[in-house]
């Protein structure tokens, strides 16, 4: 587009439409709607494209919500149209496992990103390794970054880092992070890690983009984006708004901003409920609160005819981590027997 | 009265708490010797047996062969890798084994559930924390009405996962939703856990989800669930319902939230984690040493009788 004359910081975008973007629809997109999705995100020259329950691999579940399909049928499905663009997985170790990994390398992922809870990177080794033996690209991903300072997050980096990690993610998973939280994580971790950095965000405060762009900024070499911000809690980073506001700031994707803002179009014909921030997913962000919650807050409350809000403080008084939407139910039972004035 | 002679083989958490919990309460063994790899100097639990007026050892395996005269079961409280080169000597020397590893060389067994059937075995495992907290649920709900689907979400304190846990975290998912089908009952099993490290630390906590063929019963469920807790209740004290199970009518489930706090014999009390797998452990030992003394009796009074 604006072709400057100096040479232009380039930025790789992973797309997680449809993986965070999971959490949005209820984990139900068709395997139909995956691959319609993944090819006019191959058209825009998106270089990497994360297919997985919202949960990672095997996260189809009771307690996570059940897929339309199989962990199989969407990655064969999407590996089927793409022929540029890689094939990206998310896995949660305690969630799923080795044997899910080996099912996503037969169906032709070639990136594998392993998150855990940013204190707990220890877990992530069986996995890391298995993924490096078979030749994936493995990201190490800490999530809930906003609950540590840069410090503890170096540490856990470096584990992932030994464990044979090519380049370590954070997760805002609470949208909870406000610019300066971000620059003080990213610019300490870039200066400890010899391997890359790269930034996931949530849109609760308002704050996805502007966080992202202070990231990159910080050093961040890769971003993550979902087309129309359809992501968990009020949605992540707006990838179409990213690729223009990383062109406009001097940074090159290599993404294409009409074929990405068509991208976005074909979303919005699947009239699907796109996140926004309403006032309980203000509130995640400013709880810290795992931005996944909210969904399943939503139906906890009706359920128990409470008001999701205080469900969601209650949350973040736990200090409740990615995960653990079984709380749910149960600050809701509590709070429903209390005002009944049983248990 | 006459006690079976026991040993506890790894003197770290788990034996350590083991040790604790027979020492206070049984009634049928006697910890004759208690074996590590590291001589008292640098291993606590080795240290705090000795206090005991226990025998301790620090020669691995050769500390069980030394002794097997004087026992009738040994509980593991090493590694899988371990295990696996033990059990073979065990058996030889004719000794019960009952495996706190996840080598899972015998059968698994959760005492409030099918201790009975396993008690003529020679190696019983005692599958995972996970494991012994939600399969007598699972068993519960499945004995009055099928369990097509069964899911658990175990929620622990990261200070109570040590690291041979966080090394293998697939063999805690994998055993324990293998014993939800295989002991509980469920047709298919799912297992999730989560380490969660906020302080002070969390009690654990487990969720048990089960989808039924008919909820109709969910009176007879209900009250089914109610009964196990108070069985497990005999050998671990600080297993409750954390709330009434909650059910959900429209999707055929039945949800229950258990927590388990610890005895804090030698763990802290928030590891109920642990606690569960040593009182399971202990209460297994106790079954098998009740039925061993049994048996001697009736032995010993065939020779009574013969020599009259």
């Amino acid at each position: 587009m604006c072709g400057g004359g100096f040479r232009k910081k380039q930025i790789r975008i992973i797309d997680t439409t449809l993986r965070d973007g999971m959490h949005a629809v209820k984990h139900k997109f068709t395997t139909e709607q995956m691959v319609k999705i993944a090819g006019v995100l191959e058209d825009a020259n998106v270089e990497t494209i994360e297919v997985s329950h919202g949960d990672g691999l095997g996260g189809s579940s009771i307690n996570y919500g059940f897929a339309a399909a199989s962990d199989k049928e969407y990655l064969e499905g999407v590996a089927s149209v793409l022929s540029k663009s890689k094939l990206a997985v998310l896995l949660l170790p305690g969630i799923g496992t080795v044997e899910d990994l080996k099912i996503a390398v037969d169906a032709g992922a070639k990136v594998a990103r392993i998150a855990t809870h940013v204190t707990e990177a220890d877990i992530s080794e069986e996995h890391i390794t298995y993924c490096k033996e078979v030749g994936l690209e493995t990201i190490g991903v800490l999530m809930m970054t906003h609950t540590v300072g840069p410090g503890k997050i170096v540490e856990q980096a470096n584990l992932m880092e030994s464990y044979g990690a090519d380049m370590v993610y954070l997760m805002d998973s609470a949208g909870a992070m406000i610019p300066k939280n971000v620059e003080d994580r990213i610019t300490t971790l870039k200066n400890e890690l010899s391997i890359p950095v790269g930034f996931h965000a949530h849109n609760n405060l308002g704050l996805a983009i502007g966080n992202s762009l202070k990231a990159v900024e910080a050093g961040a070499a890769s971003l993550d984006g979902t087309l129309r911000g359809l992501g968990a809690g009020a949605g992540n980073a707006q990838e179409e708004v990213l690729v223009a506001v990383l062109d406009k700031a001097g940074y090159k994707t290599g993404v294409d901003l009409y074929n990405i803002m068509d991208a976005a179009e074909l979303l919005d014909s699947m009239a699907l409920q796109l996140p926004k921030i309403d006032n309980t997913s203000l509130l995640l962000g400013y709880a810290g609160v795992y931005s996944s919650f909210l969904l399943h807050t939503y139906r906890a409350a009706e359920k128990f005819n409470l008001d999701p809000r205080d469900i969601i403080i209650e949350l973040g008084r736990r200090e409740a981590v990615g995960g653990q939407e079984d709380w749910i139910i149960e600050v809701a039972a509590e709070m429903a027997a209390k005002r009944s004035g049983g248990m | 009265m006459e006690k079976v002679g026991v040993a506890i083989v790894g003197p770290g958490n788990i034996g350590t708490d083991l040790m604790y919990k027979i020492l206070k309460r049984s009634k049928y063994m006697d910890i004759r010797r208690v074996i590590g790899i590291f001589p008292p100097s640098k291993s606590e639990g080795l240290r705090l047996a000795h206090q005991k007026g226990i025998d301790v050892a620090w020669n691995g395996i050769d500390g069980v062969v030394e002794i097997a005269d004087e026992i009738d079961i040994v509980f593991e409280a090493t590694t899988a890798k371990a295990h696996l080169q033990n059990a073979p000597i065990y058996k030889k020397l004719g000794l019960v084994t009952i495996d706190l590893t996840p080598a899972a060389v015998g059968p698994y067994v959760v005492p409030a559930v099918n201790i009975g059937e396993h008690l003529d075995k020679d190696n019983v495992n005692m599958v995972t924390c996970g494991g012994q907290a939600t399969v007598p649920i699972v068993y519960a709900v499945n004995r009055v009405s099928r369990v097509e689907y069964a899911e658990i979400i175990s929620s622990i304190a990261s200070k109570s996962a040590g690291p041979g846990t966080r090394k293998n975290i697939d063999e805690f998912t994998q055993t324990t939703a293998k014993a939800l089908e295989k002991v509980g009952g469920a047709k298919r099993g799912k297992a999730i856990i989560i380490l969660n490290p906020a302080e002070p630390p969390i009690i654990m906590q487990n969720t048990i989800h089960c989808i039924v063929e008919d909820i109709s019963e969910k009176e007879e469920i209900l009250q089914s669930v109610y009964d196990m807790v108070k069985t497990i209740q005999q050998y671990v004290p600080g297993y409750a319902l954390k709330v009434s199970p909650v059910v959900f009518e429209d999707e055929f489930r039945v949800t229950a939230i258990i927590r388990v706090i610890g005895e804090g014999d030698y763990l802290p009390t928030y590891a109920g984690n642990l606690d569960i797998m040593t009182a399971a452990a202990a209460a297994t030992g106790e079954k098998f040493a009740e039925k061993i003394l049994n048996e001697r009796e009736v032995l010993d009074n065939r020779v009574l009788a013969k020599s009259r």
